[in-house]
């Protein structure tokens, strides 16, 4: 018999997150003073999160939480949650999978990788999916899929525009096939939302991969990069274990992306809400 | 537990039949149609058009190849961007003349290399699901071995999902996830178990919505997929394009366990 007790911990990093390690993930953690991970300056952590966890000196885009990522974008208090009262289940009993929702909905005080909901953006209403890469690392199980399903179905009905905010290692293996189904589910609302002549903009961020860049990340109208990001179906490690060769530098970024015709623009955050606005503005329907 | 391993290795058994002996046998007069009309001619996906009992239909079908040059000749059933997108060209061309579609899954799943990721295999995977949810004609897909995740549902939105008797359909491989759970890629078995990935699990889960049973001869089994799958489409023919299209979306759109 399979039994919980039966396993060891896995200490994968894209499955969740590994206790000793946190220090050295490129987010900007509760603690005084943060190291950048690319130019390894020590900064104030209470600077960085006014500069929106930019590093003011190499321009490093810190790994942000959905709630940071809501406020910078949205005009205070315009935001209004949809569905946060959806949660996992384990519906294949996976081997430690109940323990890891606990541990993440505890580290991210999120219900799952994902918060969705209706907002202003410079004056401009959308509805807006903001995944959490906290949250076991952004996977894409039953609940991120219904969220995001639901907040194009609203979309339509309310004729508003969606924004999404990406970042995912991919379907979530503990729900299974539920998971991948989900790729087909959401991708089903998003099309559904661009018959209906509605817009759709991607924002991806570091790291968006596997099964979310393989449907819903992908299928925006306009698609945005954060500078740096990680954007692929596969992951590096993957690709260089079936390949067995080293991938060149600066392989699947976002600038890399650009330069191939996959994306629209690569935007910096200090920019971010501005271009949204504008974007959301030029597409806006005429006042009835 | 032994079951789902059983299965698997069933399902990646070298002899067993690959899709082009499934499209020979099932259905007549086939003419394979080639290439994407943007970038080349994937061998590891095989389209094209043929007769099902008389009624003309479009064929697509992942093709692992049977000797070892050919094998290497269609990556193993290994997908590119261009063998989606040939895939989906396929399929609008079926939708513009009133065809349905069947499709044949058989991949350990999309093929992750250089060129994939320069020529866009998460958009092409991405398109294939958004298109294939509003194609309006009828989809059927059929899992003759191996459904290995995104590469899989690439060609796999359909109307219905069948599995072989022996064939699985997994989010990640057993092997992918024994290492991401036990750091051990040789657990396979465990993993089998915890993923849930036989035709009858995914049956009970609502992701597939038949399994055919195995039989006796290669023969037999060609048979009986003919007459059921001729059934099939009889039955879905008789719905209109748009309302083929809100079915299938019904259909996925239920799929997923949560609480709130």
């Amino acid at each position: 018999m399979l039994k919980p007790s039966n396993f060891k911990k896995s200490r994968n990093q894209l499955e969740g997150y590994v206790p000793g390690m946190q220090g050295e993930k490129p987010s900007v953690p509760q603690r005084l003073y943060t190291k950048c991970p690319m130019c390894e300056e020590l900064r104030p952590t209470e600077e960085l999160a006014a500069q929106n966890g930019v590093c003011p000196r190499c321009g490093h885009h810190f790994r942000l939480s959905a709630r940071s990522r809501i406020a910078m974008v949205c005009d205070e208090g315009s935001f209004t949650e949809w569905d946060a009262c959806v949660q996992a289940k384990d519906p294949l009993e996976f081997p430690g999978y109940a323990g890891k929702v606990k541990a993440a909905r505890l580290k991210t005080r999120e219900n799952d990788a994902v918060v969705t909901g209706e907002g202003r953006i410079g004056g401009a209403r959308a509805a807006l999916f903001v995944m959490d890469g906290g949250f076991m690392m952004g996977s894409m199980g039953s609940v991120v899929g219904e969220k995001i399903t639901r907040a194009f179905e609203r979309a339509v009905k309310k004729k508003l525009p969606v924004v999404g905010f990406t970042v995912s290692g991919g379907a979530r293996m503990q729900e299974g096939m539920y998971s991948l189904m989900q790729m087909a589910k959401t991708s089903g609302a998003v099309k559904k939302h661009s018959d209906a002549g509605l817009l759709y903009i991607t924002v991806l961020t570091d790291p968006t991969t596997g099964g979310v860049t393989a449907s819903f990340a992908m299928e925006g109208d306009i698609l945005i990069a954060e500078p740096g990001a990680l954007i692929g179906f596969a992951g590096p490690r993957v690709i260089e274990q079936t390949i067995r060769q080293k991938l060149p530098d600066g392989f699947q970024k976002a600038e890399f992306l650009l330069e191939k015709g996959f994306l629209d623009m690569v935007t910096p955050r200090a920019a971010l809400k501005n271009t949204l606005a504008e974007l959301l503005k030029l597409h806006a329907a005429e006042e009835a | 537990m032994e079951e789902a391993y059983r299965i698997l290795q069933a399902a990646r058994a070298k002899d067993r039949p690959t899709a082009r002996q499934y499209i020979s046998h099932i259905f007549t007069g086939f003419i394979e149609l080639h290439g994407d009309r943007r970038f080349g001619d994937d061998a590891a996906i095989v389209g094209g058009v043929g007769r099902l009992c008389g009624r003309p239909v479009t064929v697509i079908a992942q093709e692992r190849g049977e000797t070892l040059s050919e094998r290497m000749r269609r990556n193993f059933g290994m997908a590119h961007p261009e063998g989606y997108r040939k895939a989906l060209r396929l399929m609008k061309q079926a939708e513009k003349f009133h065809r349905p579609v069947v499709t044949l899954v058989d991949t350990s799943g999309a093929f992750c290399g250089l060129g994939a990721e320069e020529r866009g295999q998460g958009l092409a995977i991405a398109e294939n699901l958004c298109e294939m949810m509003a194609l309006r004609t009828p989809v059927l897909s059929v899992l003759i071995g191996e459904g290995g995740s995104g590469g899989a549902l690439g060609i796999a939105v359909a109307n219905e999902v069948w599995m072989l008797e022996n064939s699985v359909y997994s989010v990640i491989s057993p092997e992918g996830c024994a290492s991401i759970l036990w750091k051990d890629p040789s657990k396979v078995k465990d993993a089998c178990a915890c993923l849930k990935l036989t035709p009858q699990d995914l049956l009970r889960m609502g992701v597939a919505d038949r399994v055919i049973p195995q039989e006796k001869t290669f023969e037999k089994q060609c048979e009986s997929l003919q007459q059921e799958m001729d059934e099939a489409l009889g039955r879905m023919l008789e719905y209109t394009g748009a309302e083929l299209a809100q079915r299938r979306y019904d259909r996925f759109r239920k799929m997923g366990v949560y609480s709130e």
